[in-house]
């Protein structure tokens, strides 16, 4: 059942479509929360916000992006508005530097230590597990905003202007940190590769 | 006199390159990548692994849910519906 019958029973009343809706995006919201508030149990406490919101109709979906979009801001904006009462002032360094090593390339800027080849792991449906577990652990390891800038374009498939309206930031900033946030996954599972080829 | 722009290096090709898979270079970058890509087999190489990369974070499943965080949100559910 797609999200957007799940959410309108859910409102009805419907208690296996709240379920549903809870287990598809409920530890997503506690992540986004993550981003702007103090403490886990702060960002649990948000994300249960955001559902209370939901099922009261105090905040009501008018369609104008999909649900998924539309969840993710009533998170965010609740979890902001947490962080500017916790004094937390939520940075968004974006870093510059090379995404790939310099030392990686030589004086002209040519490869001198071409990527490892991921071969071996995309060759079949096994080897397709393992880069999908490798992925997940990368992912994981990302550090905020990477972590909700990935987790929400290439995971959840919003585009870049959704993204930025989610997490209040510019469409430039959100492709910097897409940008570095993927560029950093490849390097973690070429290092996974690297130790499987030793 | 239109000034061509200059052919990229490695270095500064794989900058480019999760804008090019979201379609979102400008053109005239755009057209510098490509340039490169033709002549390089490490950075068509690399694109290839950035691309698959963003292919198998889209197959990331949900991280499962506590089911005490569950039942307690199922609790929430039923004192709204009871008008708690």
């Amino acid at each position: 059942m797609d999200d957007l019958e799940l959410l309108r029973r859910a409102v009805a009343g419907d208690e296996s479509a709240f379920t549903e809706l809870v287990t598809r995006y409920h530890q997503k919201l506690v992540q986004i929360a993550r981003y702007y508030v103090r403490t886990q149990s702060s960002a649990e406490d948000v994300a249960q916000e955001a559902w209370i919101g939901v099922i009261k109709g105090a905040d009501r979906f008018e369609g104008r992006s999909s649900m998924s979009t539309w969840l993710f801001r009533i998170c965010a904006n609740r979890a902001r508005s947490i962080a500017v009462r916790e004094n937390r002032v939520v940075q968004v360094d974006i870093d510059r530097t090379p995404v790939v090593a310099s030392s990686r390339f030589d004086q002209g800027g040519l490869w001198c230590d071409p990527p490892v080849p991921f071969t071996e792991l995309v060759d079949d449906r096994v080897a397709n597990e393992v880069m999908l577990r490798a992925v997940t652990s990368a992912l994981a390891l990302l550090k905020d905003p990477a972590r909700s800038v990935v987790t929400l374009r290439d995971v959840e498939g919003l585009t870049t202007s959704e993204v930025a309206d989610v997490l209040g930031l510019s469409e430039a900033n959100v492709r910097v940190i897409l940008h570095r946030g993927r560029a950093q996954i490849r390097n973690i599972v070429e290092d996974k590769q690297r130790e499987v080829q030793k | 006199m239109i000034l061509s722009a200059p052919p990229l290096v490695c270095r500064e090709a794989v900058e480019f390159m999760s804008d090019y898979l979201d379609g979102s270079l400008r053109r005239r970058d755009r057209k510098r990548l490509e340039r490169h890509l033709e002549n390089c087999d490490v950075c068509r190489e690399y694109l290839e692994q950035l691309r698959e990369v963003v292919a198998a974070t889209g197959r990331v499943d949900v991280e499962e849910l506590p089911p005490e965080t569950l039942d307690g949100l199922v609790e929430i559910f039923r004192q709204l519906r009871r008008g708690g």
